[in-house]
């Protein structure tokens, strides 16, 4: 199986300057997908997850156009093939 | 981005290294301190509110936490005056699994004492102190503090619940004095095992129990190098000093337009001298008459007198957070403060007269001093 992350735009230099990055492995939730990531892309990890594996507050993970959060959060199941989007949320000051 | 300047101290220069929400400067000046330049800014878009300069054994290091909103906070530092800083592969300081807890920013960078070369400690969000004694390269939680029966009772402040103040005893390698808000201060004497609250005399006055044992809103604590057993505190409501190494806190708010604020410096050399920046009331949290006034105590509290040449005194509704304020170590020595409304001004003749040093940077949330020798 495999899954394609997209990277956003400020993590780009912590992914060899990808914008995408496909990841080969078995993932049954976006808990372990991100597990994936991190296998080969630590820096990109550490940056959206927090040490008690919680994604960060202000960062949405969407997973074939669906914002995990509305669909089981971390558990969420992700398809074989899927797109992991990864942007910051609109916040700031 | 926006494009960084850098500045390239040399032996004998003043430093300045200020967090704003938006970004870190460094600023140098000869010992004339009349003419600052600017570099930066540093980690755009992230709040720097922990900055430390470790110059001890001919180091020449910048510590900085940026936190970024999205990203988390790291803790980096620079050993060429910022032109490059280090990159860790993930959060170096981080809480372990059995904290269950998750680092959300860096408040305080310092250095060990002058015999512990590579010792440094950390105060974070949420309240805890980190240790590191390989010079930054890998931090451990405090277990003692973070294990202490009273945490789950103490309270976030409006920064969140952070440690902001850690002081460490020259003369005691074991004595470690640490502030939290809202908790107060917590004491160590076998440098970290176990911890007790020394608030003795210290109000909350926004509690049912005006002297708790803990509990209280300690804004910022200073102690005299000179003098350690002395110490100044500016507390959420209350100005106190200490001559007994914190067992006990007196009120020195004489004279002095409100005993609110946050930041308080110490004379490098003489315990005596003190400086605070009061502000008006609990909600509006600005310089009281639209006046920016720093006060300063030549008699440990017993009068403080208001320093405002080169201040603006009209319409100037400012506030200096708890670690906007520094003091160097030069002889008179330099007073440093930068505001909320992003200005930063500073004094090379102990508050006498004033200089406005910088406008326009983003809010300033802290300010440190060091001497490059």
């Amino acid at each position: 199986m495999s899954y394609l992350f997209v990277i956003p735009g400020p993590l780009r230099e912590l992914a060899g300057g990808r914008s995408e990055v496909r990841l080969d492995g078995a993932a049954d939730s976006v808990r372990a997908a991100l597990t994936l990531l991190g296998r080969d892309y630590p820096k990109v990890h550490d940056r959206i997850v927090t040490e008690l594996g919680e994604v960060r507050p202000h960062i949405n993970i969407f997973i074939d156009g669906d914002s995990f959060r509305d669909v089981g959060g971390l558990a969420a199941p992700v398809r074989n093939g899927a797109e992991i989007l990864i942007l910051p949320a609109v916040s700031g000051g | 981005m926006p494009v960084t300047h850098h500045v390239k101290p040399e032996k004998g220069d003043v430093l300045l290294l200020v967090g704003t929400m938006k970004g870190a400067f460094i600023l140098r000046a000869n010992e004339s301190r009349k003419k600052w330049e600017i570099g930066g800014p540093y980690f755009p878009g992230s709040a720097v509110y922990g900055m430390a300069y470790d110059g001890r054994f001919g180091r020449h290091r910048i510590w900085a936490g940026p936190a970024s909103m999205h990203w988390g906070a790291l803790l980096r530092s620079s050993d060429d005056f910022g032109q490059t800083w280090t990159d860790p592969e993930v959060a170096n300081v981080r809480f372990p699994e059995s904290a269950e807890a998750a680092l959300k920013n860096i408040w305080q960078i310092v250095p060990g004492r002058d015999s512990e070369a590579d010792t440094l400690y950390c105060g974070v969000e949420p309240a805890a102190l980190f240790k590191s004694t390989d010079a930054g390269d890998s931090w451990e939680l405090v277990e003692g503090l973070w294990n202490h029966p009273q945490r789950p009772k103490w309270q976030p402040g409006g920064g969140g619940l952070c440690l902001h103040t850690v002081l460490l005893d020259p003369s005691d390698a074991s004595r470690i004095r640490v502030a939290i808000s809202t908790a107060g201060m917590y004491v160590t004497e076998d440098a970290g095992e176990t911890w007790r609250p020394s608030n003795k005399g210290v109000r909350a006055e926004f509690l049912p129990d005006k002297h708790p044992e803990f509990g209280q809103c300690v804004h910022k604590v200073a102690q005299s190098k000179t003098r350690p057993e002395r110490m100044f505190l500016q507390n959420h409501w209350g100005l106190y000093r200490t001559d007994d190494r914190g067992e006990t806190w007196i009120d020195i708010a004489n004279g002095v337009p409100s005993d609110f604020g946050f930041a308080v410096g110490v004379h490098p050399t003489n315990p005596d001298i003190a400086w605070i920046v009061p502000l008006e009331s609990d909600g509006f949290r600005c310089t009281p008459e639209g006046k920016l006034r720093v006060y300063k105590t030549e008699n440990a509290g017993k009068k403080w007198k208001p320093m405002t040449r080169g201040l603006p005194q009209d319409g100037a509704y400012e506030t200096v957070l708890r670690d906007a304020m520094a003091v160097d170590s030069l002889d008179p020595a330099g007073v440093y403060f930068g505001t909320r409304n992003g200005k930063l001004f500073g004094s090379s003749d102990e508050g006498k007269r004033w200089s406005e040093l910088a406008d326009g940077l983003p809010a300033v949330v802290s300010v440190k001093a060091a001497y490059v020798s």
